[in-house]
């Protein structure tokens, strides 16, 4: 049949030539006469024909003969025409230069065939009266493009020819009233296609919402958008996300859940309703209720997403709010990346990400101690004491130490495990007790002993002053201090097989197995003294040193024996190669102190931990010799000739093992930022300038080249090779600013009536309302539900993680 | 000290010992007066005594308590005697003993007296009388203070001395006088027909009494409802009127509200029984009796113009017009339940004792330093200083009172002996040490939450610090003057606090989520939790005068609120301890930290300067050297770094082994172990 033909050269129009059948179908007939000009419009209308063919409209051509004179040949100007039918009757004669193309033929058509259901207007007017008529009904549609016949023309023409019963098609060329629908400012020279959802508007006076679909257009642009608009705005899922499909992933949107539980559900589903009028036409929204779907995600996710990508799993996030799921959605290179953030920071919160580590602890003790918390310490050998007790016990043995500490305190704690082992290094020591007090405990007690501080450590002696110890808090130094104890100080020695014995360290025997300096004073009978300042020296000194004293008739002959004459005091360090004497020209007991504590330093001293503070306290650089393990005999000798040399007095020589002491490789590094060769010579300029200058590698060690060295050193002719940190110890983290929580720092008036602003103190709190508006939005933990049923959607701390921290904490508090 | 002694050093020509010879008149002269050997009277009475002052209290009972003699009337106190606290420390247990009155003797503790949780008023007579025989307090008893004036003097402590004259026109002079005489005047209301009325303090106790009969209560306080608790099963039923609404206590916090002890009527109104709650002006009522002797209530308006004594059947009744008027039914007995006030009578108009206006005015006018608003030298101790913190803390009690009288004695002693207020040094290490010892079981600061706070003045350049107790906050500005210490280099203030619009006579306060247990969020904690303030300086007195009306204190230049915790134990080392010691470290700006002694031997020789805990410690030769594990657990933690494992003939980069130690010296920052956050369990429960 001709019809079915692609422009069947009809000689003549011949109206009942058609065959009855296609009486209602739309012809489209194309009048032109035959000349040659014609050929490339015939072309397009040939190619035009195909496509329309979908729309049922057939294309037939006419030649007009010039002769024929028939009723759309006829006219001189029709040579040029194009007609539309519908059935045998006339529905749009078309010039054919509108008809300059597929697209413009195609568009024209469809816009002549389609003229009751897509609407033109010009004015906005005309647009709004539409929009009223349609609310509450049915959606529309509102195309603008910038001429006719173009192919968004054609593309908008052709979705209403599919969608044109389902919704209102409406159409302009304004670009004012693009202008006048749009905030912003669209570009006039494409085309645009809003969605208005009319339908959903039930007030007159509401606007219907409105959808854009941005350029460009295209028939599969807007097949695609208005089937997104068809979809439900919120999908409820019940079942595993990941057999989940909606229209969104088919056509390659991802699919954004929004977790809820029964709790929640209402403010979820408004948070989902919020985010799915955002994302309209990026990407579908789903609820999905925990509760029904048993998931194996972590219980503060609350938000997942599905791409469309076959194979990809679903990511589960915990997002702050509803700007986070649009910005991941609009970009999705952010999925990532905030992923990464959200496993980096774990156990987080939003306050947490901004203070960063506030709430790690930092302090070593307290932390090693609360690592150890649950080691049990053995303490059986310790006697615990009570307010009961305390006096009773003291009288029980010739000496009872005391450890008085707080059970909650990390240093009393670290002390008291040291306090453990010291119980069992002198478990079967006769004539000692050890016992404890926690003040935590026996609060009246500690104050009635006056115990300030925790810990404190005492001696109680029978009929005696208690001592309070004041030594390093470590094993050995608590032991030594206790035995020391044991033996009074000074001790009085009886004979002179006796003070020598003293001096060998072999007497008293209970002592003899301790290493540690002998001091013997030696007075004559005459020097009382000297010697009531020795013994109240003693008395300070007591557990620290070994002292004793001689003032036996025979004195002088001791005296005589190491050439001193009394007072004096006799000096036997450990190891006992030699004994020193000492003049006592001082008598008053600070300076006696003083001068014994300054005696007992070593010359050469192997500095260590312990015992740093002793040489620390002179206030003098230190020439300081790292050696990586012993010192060699040559480098002893050499360093003890720089020590005992003139400048003895000005600094400190001293050596420092690193097998002994390892965190002198601290020291070094932070020098050198690498461990030098070793043995290192180092001038520590402890106390003034602290800068570090490094003896040459090269020359070897002996008193000349370090005297040398010293003197360019003072000269100013070397070198620092780096210099102590003058940096303050500041506080290592920032604290809570509850102040500015409570109510920021905004200048408000005067609370108070009466007093003018001015005279107001500038920091003077604010009203309390204002204050607590500021604070519940500061933080909307505490009543945050009651604003999210005001705006929907502002924050998605309402959903499920904030559920399960209040599960957490009903768990701590309210409901035990 | 014998009262005949007289103590005086202030030269008086006229006395010779202890009598004074003035215009004719013999006076008795003491340093201290107290009027009442109440519990608050017998409590300052200690504290002279423990201080060697010359003082006396007078008691117009022939034993002291004598208001516990009789009241309450039903005989069971409402202050709880908690036996049991599972803790052995004293002075926490002594939150939770509202009876005992402060001394050194542990006899005198009332669960030595009583087992009972609320105990016999019996019992408190009784703890009274050993309390005032066992310290051998100067109490002179039968002896009732009917008269108080003045004597202008300018060598006297105060400008004037107080002259007191007991019923038998027996004269007293003294330097200082305390008023410790509780609220014992009953509240009248007078309204037509208020002869018919029955007060509570006489009314009968005997519930059979009351058999079948129908009862009105006037008043809503603890009285009221004390006195329908014990009549609830034998009445036909009670009304209960009252102008304010039931404030139960539970819900606002404060002690002296209804207290759930005592609520059964609320129980058996709200359960759709026949006794109720009515709120309404006792001013406007009226009584009239009929012929049968029942009572009927009345408007005052319908009375007016009208005689009183006229017949019943003349008179208008609200149901006359409103026939469902609520209290139309007739009742049997109105008894008044109105409570106390303090008996202004006996003061001489020089003295200025002027009641307190609004809700206050049953208690005398005074300053937050408990002094007299009108006579300098008068101190109102007790009950009757209740206006200082009505409705709002303690110091209306006695477990309140007995600290707030402690600071009394505290702030005589600086004024007129020159001894300042008690106070210990610290160095600067021992800082959150001594708050978290104090918070964890201070009691006063416990009772008497938003009164008393404990302060510590910061010396010599914040590397030392003074720590006083229990100081009243109301007059924080003067605390330079009335303590006699400094507070130069700024001070710290610690308070207990409910969180704001938490208590309320109207407030939920089981709401879902109602504790806090995050420290970041502490400071919205509602339940009782220790606050600290901190000033660089002084607050002034127009600083206090102009504070926000919600605030104890003008807007500090920081604060820090521990979180409320469920077991009020403050000593987790995370949760609590660790935030409050960055609060302290930010606002000296130092680093607070405990350090082993390898740390600070490290720092010794690679800092110029020391942390305090190194310079305090350590270098006087008392560092932490710390075992074996407990190294091991702060290298495991990334706070410590090992070097005992180093191979130093290798020369490796330094990146590769520079722990976090140096990290810790470089930046003072802490170091994040990766493991850190897997590790460092959040003390979460």
């Amino acid at each position: 049949m001709w019809a079915e033909e692609h422009l069947p050269h009809l000689s003549v129009w011949q109206e009942d030539a058609l065959h009855p059948e296609d009486f209602q179908r739309n012809f489209f007939c194309v009048c032109i006469s035959v000349s040659p000009g014609a050929q490339p419009f015939l072309e397009q209308i040939e190619s035009s024909a195909e496509a329309l063919q979908d729309y049922g409209v057939s294309v037939v051509k006419v030649n007009c003969p010039t002769e024929d004179v028939s009723k759309y040949c006829g006219k001189e100007n029709a040579l040029r025409k194009a007609f539309l039918f519908r059935g045998n009757r006339l529905i749009r004669e078309f010039p054919t230069d509108a008809l300059f193309d597929v697209n413009s033929i195609v568009a024209n058509v469809l816009f002549a065939l389609l003229f009751n259901e897509v609407k033109y207007v010009e004015t906005l007017a005309d647009l709004e009266n539409i929009e009223n008529v349609l609310k509450g009904k049915s959606n529309m549609v509102f195309a603008y493009v910038p001429a006719t016949g173009t192919a968004e023309h054609r593309a908008v023409m052709e979705a209403a020819f599919v969608y044109g019963t389902i919704h209102q098609f409406v159409l302009t060329t304004e670009a004012a009233l693009l202008k006048a629908t749009s905030h912003d400012d669209p570009d006039v020279s494409s085309a645009w296609l809003l969605f208005c959802h009319c339908q959903q508007a039930t007030e007159p006076a509401q606007p219907c919402r409105r959808t854009a679909l941005a350029p460009p257009l295209t028939l599969l642009s807007i097949h695609r958008h208005l089937k997104l608009m068809g979809a439900p705005l919120v999908t409820e899922v019940a079942e595993d996300p990941e057999k989940i499909s909606t229209v969104h992933l088919q056509l390659g949107l991802p699919l954004v859940f929004i977790l809820s539980q029964k709790e929640t559900y209402e403010a979820d589903r408004r948070t989902a309703e919020f985010v799915a009028w955002q994302l309209l036409g990026k990407a579908g929204v789903a609820l999905l209720s925990r509760d029904r779907v048993d998931l194996n995600v972590l219980q503060r996710s609350n938000v997942a997403i599905k791409t469309p990508e076959e194979g990809m799993p679903i990511q589960y996030l915990v997002l702050e709010d509803t700007d986070e799921v649009i910005t991941l959605v609009e970009d999705k290179n952010k999925v990532k990346q905030i992923q990464e953030v959200e496993q980096e920071e774990e156990e987080e919160d939003e306050e947490e990400k901004e203070n960063n580590n506030q709430d790690i602890q930092d302090d070593q003790v307290v932390e090693a101690v609360s690592r150890d918390k649950k080691r049990e310490l053995p303490l059986e050998q310790v006697l615990v004491l009570t307010e009961e007790n305390f006096h009773s016990s003291l009288s029980k043995a010739a000496r009872t130490v005391v450890l008085f500490y707080a059970s909650w305190e990390a240093v009393s704690l670290a002390v008291l495990r040291c306090y453990s082992e010291v119980a069992s290094l002198l478990k079967g020591t006769p004539g000692v007790l050890l016992s404890r007090v926690n003040c935590w405990d026996w609060p009246g007690l500690c104050s009635q002993e006056n115990v300030t501080q925790f810990p404190t450590m005492r001696i109680y002696k029978e009929g005696q002053q208690s001592v309070t110890y004041g030594g390093m808090w470590g094993t050995e130094e608590l032991s030594s201090f206790i035995l020391l104890s044991k033996v009074s100080c000074p001790l009085k020695l009886a004979t002179m097989d006796e003070a020598e014995g003293y001096l060998r360290g072999e007497f008293p025997p209970e002592l003899s197995s301790h290493q540690h300096t002998s001091l013997l004073g030696v007075f004559s009978t005459a020097t009382t003294e000297a010697r009531e300042a020795f013994e109240e020296a003693g008395n300070i000194l007591s557990g620290h040193i070994r002292m004793g004293m001689y003032f036996e008739d025979d004195a002088l002959s001791l005296s005589r024996k190491y050439s001193v004459s009394p007072p004096a005091l006799l000096l036997a360090r450990s190891g006992g190669r030699s004994v020193e004497s000492i003049a006592l020209s001082k008598h008053s007991v600070q300076d006696m102190v003083q001068m014994i504590r300054y005696q007992l330093l070593d010359i050469f001293p192997e500095i260590t931990v312990s015992n740093l503070p002793q040489y620390l306290q002179l206030g003098k650089p230190f020439l300081i010799l790292f050696s990586a393990g012993d010192i060699s005999q040559m480098e002893s000798k050499e360093m003890l000739k720089v020590a005992k040399g003139r400048a003895q007095q000005t600094f400190v020589a001293c050596w420092l093992n690193l097998k002994n002491t390892p965190v002198g490789h601290g020291i070094l590094r932070t020098y050198f930022s690498t461990t030098p060769s070793l043995p290192v010579l180092l001038w520590v300029k402890l106390h003034a300038g602290g800068q570090v200058f490094k003896f040459p590698s090269e020359q070897p060690i002996t008193e000349m080249n370090i005297l040398s060295w010293l003197e360019k050193l003072q000269a100013g002719l070397e070198i620092p090779s780096s210099t102590l940190s003058e940096e303050d110890w500041k506080p290592p983290l920032p604290a809570y600013d509850f102040l500015q929580m409570m109510e920021p720092p905004v200048p408000e008036l005067s609370p108070h009536p009466g007093d003018t602003p001015a005279q107001q103190p500038p920091q003077s709190p604010g009203g309390d309302t204002a204050r607590g508006d500021r604070a519940t939005r500061e933080k909307p933990s505490q009543e945050s539900t009651a604003e999210e049923i005001g705006s929907p959607g502002r924050g998605l701390r309402g959903t499920a993680p904030r559920l399960a921290a209040r599960d957490k904490q009903g768990k701590r508090h309210s409901e035990l | 000290m014998a009262p005949e002694v007289c103590g005086t050093l202030l030269g008086l020509a006229l006395c010779a010992g202890s009598l004074c010879v003035v215009r004719g008149a013999t006076f008795l002269y003491h340093d201290y007066c107290v009027i009442g050997a109440g519990p608050a009277g017998l409590q300052v009475a200690y504290f002279f005594q423990q201080a060697g002052r010359d003082y006396i209290v007078f008691e117009r009972s022939h034993a002291p308590g004598s208001f516990f003699a009789l009241y309450p009337r039903h005989r069971k106190l409402i202050s709880i005697n908690k036996q049991y606290t599972g803790k052995s420390n004293s002075e926490f247990n002594l939150r939770h003993d509202w009876n005992s009155l402060l001394s050194h003797d542990r006899r005198l503790l009332f669960r030595h007296y009583s087992r009972d949780f609320f105990p016999n008023a019996d019992t408190m007579v009784r703890y009274l009388e050993d309390f005032a025989s066992l310290l051998k307090l100067q109490v002179q008893y039968n002896t009732a203070i009917i008269h108080v004036t003045l004597e202008k003097n300018e060598q006297a402590w105060n400008g004037h001395y107080f002259l007191l004259t007991d019923q038998d026109r027996k004269n007293y002079k003294c330097s200082c006088l305390l008023v410790a005489a509780g609220t014992w005047v009953p509240n009248v209301v007078n309204f037509p027909g208020s002869e018919y009325v029955e007060g509570y303090e006489t009314v009968s106790i005997n519930p059979e009494d009351f058999t079948g009969q129908t009862v009105l209560i006037l008043g809503r306080g603890n009285s009221a409802f004390e006195t329908a608790e014990n009549i609830l099963g034998v009445t036909n039923f009670i009304h209960m009127v009252s102008r304010s609404r039931v404030r139960l206590s539970w819900a606002t916090h404060y002690v002296g509200d209804l207290r759930a002890i005592n609520n059964g009527l609320l129980d058996t109104y709200q359960l759709k029984s026949l006794d109720g709650l009515l709120e309404g002006d006792l001013e406007d009522l009226a009584i009239v009796k009929d012929k049968k002797g029942k009572l009927h209530i009345t408007l005052r308006f319908y009375l007016e113009n009208r005689n009183i004594s006229a017949d019943i059947d003349s008179i208008t009744l609200p149901q006359d017009e409103l026939d469902n008027f609520a209290t139309r039914a007739p009742y049997d007995r109105v008894i008044r339940c109105l409570g106390w006030k303090f008996d202004f009578s006996i003061y001489n108009r020089s003295l200025r004792m002027m009641p307190g206006k609004g809700n206050i005015k049953k208690y005398p006018q005074i300053k937050p330093s408990y002094e007299s608003r009108g006579t300098r030298g008068l101190f109102v101790l007790g009950t009757a200083s209740h206006s200082v913190d009505f409705r709002k803390s303690a110091g209306g009690f006695i477990h309140g009172f007995r600290y707030t009288t402690r600071a009394v004695h505290h702030l005589l002693e600086n004024r007129h002996h020159g001894v300042p207020w008690p106070s210990t040094v610290y160095p600067i290490t021992q800082l959150t040490n001594s708050i978290i010892k104090r918070v964890n079981e201070a009691s006063g600061l416990y009772q008497m939450f938003s009164v008393l706070a404990d302060i510590i003045l910061l010396r010599d350049n914040a590397t030392t610090f003074e720590y006083l107790e229990e100081y009243p906050i109301g007059v924080l500005a003067e605390l330079e003057m009335q303590t006699g210490r400094k507070a130069r280099n700024g001070l710290f203030v610690i308070i207990m606090e409910y969180g704001r619009n938490f208590s309320g006579a109207d407030k939920d306060v089981f709401y879902y989520n109602r504790a806090v247990g995050e420290a970041q969020h502490a400071w919205q904690s509602n339940f009782l939790h220790p606050v600290i303030y901190y000033y660089k300086h002084l607050p002034t007195e127009r600083e206090m005068r102009l504070r926000h009306p919600d605030w104890p204190l003008p807007r500090p230049d920081a604060i820090h609120h521990i979180v409320e915790d469920f077991l009020t134990d403050w000593t987790a080392p995370n949760a609590h301890i660790l935030p409050l010691r960055r609060f302290l470290e930010n606002c000296l700006s130092t680093d607070l930290r405990n350090f082993f002694a390898e740390s600070c031997f490290l720092f010794a020789f690679t800092h110029e300067k020391l942390p305090p805990s190194c310079q305090q410690g350590y270098v006087r030769m008392q560092g932490l050297v710390g075992g074996q594990e407990l190294r091991h657990h702060a290298v495991q933690a990334g706070l410590l770094q090992d070097y005992t494992h180093t191979d130093f003939s290798d020369d490796r980069p330094p990146d590769s082994h520079d722990g976090s130690q140096e990290q810790l010296m470089r930046d003072h920052g802490i170091p994040v172990h990766p493991l850190q956050h897997l590790v460092n369990a959040k003390d979460e429960l």
